[in-house]
């Protein structure tokens, strides 16, 4: 009774092992460029013709891409809002559209979690992650606002 | 998808919800919601004037309050016993029971969402979870649980159904997590997460388990129906024997 409903289910530093995911943190990490992504991800020519004001709409056929926006959350670092873009439902792209600015440790953690995280959604759509329990307070920030872009998926 | 979500920003944290199949009227989460406000008027030690702030001051008793506030104090009693005094109200000196009113509220409002015929649905309160149900038919839900050592990253996946999912931590708030019976910042831990099937006390077991560290394991292992996964502050782990490992 007691030992049976719960369980573990791989690791995600095996996910990242298989995705193989190289970082390349942008010394400006402030502005809004888009994030790297992990090489396996498949490959969508449409994806970079995607608008990117939140309403994106594939015109053309083929895969369907669009990007949603989440809301901007206040952390104790500043302001992050996370932008997703989506083929077919899939995560295929997570980009910061704001991060914290202002100090030399918000960029030296947006250099660090960003990419992270940006790993971590891949791995989150692979893996069946429904939600993120836990909260240290820059993932927490950086959770939130993706769960807030999800929400509007 | 056939998904609903929401998020709601309250207790100084966000909250979460995302409901599945059978949908319950939109009434059923605009109640919820508006409850979660009046509690967090009730019991914000941040407002001059909520019963908690009033209570800390002397300037009322329980019987001049909202009725949760006595529901609230006889619950941080029992679990100042189960704990063995590692979870306390009064950890940080005053009257403060927000270290037990997020997660019993985030308990409460499932609850109320499978009053109203709410079956499948998640509840996420600033990262401690319930769960009701699944998110699909034949598939539990998965909850990635937040690596304390890496930021943005998630150190394992929790899957179940029915379940509390509660994580405490180093940074949660930026402050220390106190030991109620030493009155100094609790050391050992990084993060450990207690699944259980309520929030309401699987928040505080969190929070004790960080306060007791490697002394967690077998307290938990004693406790029915309860697990934990613990990540140390030299980045190995441990889970208790109820939580199946699996997958690649």
């Amino acid at each position: 009774m007691k030992r049976a409903i719960f369980a573990i289910v791989g690791t995600v530093s095996g996910l990242i092992l298989l995705l193989g995911f190289k970082t390349h943190p942008s010394p400006t990490a402030n502005t809004a460029g888009a994030l790297p992504v992990g090489p396996t991800v498949p490959a969508d020519p449409s994806a970079s013709a995607t608008p990117t004001d939140g309403h994106g709409k594939q015109a053309s056929a083929g895969p369907k891409t669009r990007t949603v926006s989440g809301d901007t959350i206040q952390t104790r670092f500043g302001p992050v809002q996370i932008q997703l873009t989506l083929t077919d439902g899939k995560i295929t792209k997570v980009t910061a559209l704001q991060l914290p600015s202002d100090r030399q440790r918000d960029v030296e953690i947006d250099n660090f979690a960003v990419p992270q995280l940006t790993q971590e959604t891949l791995s989150a759509q692979s893996a069946r992650i429904d939600s993120v329990s836990g909260a240290t307070y820059t993932s927490d920030g950086y959770i939130r606002s993706l769960q807030s872009a999800l929400d509007k998926a | 998808m056939t998904a609903r979500r929401h998020v709601e920003h309250c207790m100084g944290t966000v909250f979460s919800f995302d409901l599945r199949p059978p949908h319950v009227p939109a009434a059923v989460l605009n109640d919820v919601v508006a409850w979660l406000h009046r509690t967090d008027a009730t019991f914000s030690p941040y407002r001059h004037d909520s019963d908690i702030s009033r209570l800390a001051r002397g300037d009322t008793t329980v019987a001049g309050c909202a009725t949760e506030v006595g529901e609230i104090l006889d619950l941080c009693d029992r679990l100042l016993e189960t704990t063995g005094g590692c979870f306390s109200a009064y950890a940080s000196g005053t009257l403060d029971p927000s270290g037990v009113v997020k997660g019993w509220a985030v308990e409460r409002a499932s609850a109320m969402l499978r009053r109203a015929g709410s079956r499948n649905h998640s509840v996420n309160g600033g990262g401690d979870l319930r769960l009701a149900g699944g998110p699909e038919p034949g598939r539990p839900w998965g909850i990635g649980i937040a690596d304390p050592l890496r930021p943005g990253s998630v150190t394992t996946v929790i899957t179940g159904r029915d379940m509390a999912v509660a994580t405490s931590g180093i940074a949660e708030r930026g402050a220390h997590i106190l030991d109620p019976r030493t009155g100094l910042p609790a050391t050992g831990l990084a993060s450990v997460t207690v699944v259980g099937p309520s929030l309401s006390t699987a928040d505080a077991y969190a929070t004790a388990a960080f306060v007791m560290g490697d002394a967690a394991r077998d307290w938990i292992e004693g406790l029915p129906g309860h697990e934990a996964h613990a990540v140390r502050a030299d980045g190995r782990t441990w889970t208790t024997s109820g939580l199946l490992v699996s997958g690649p």
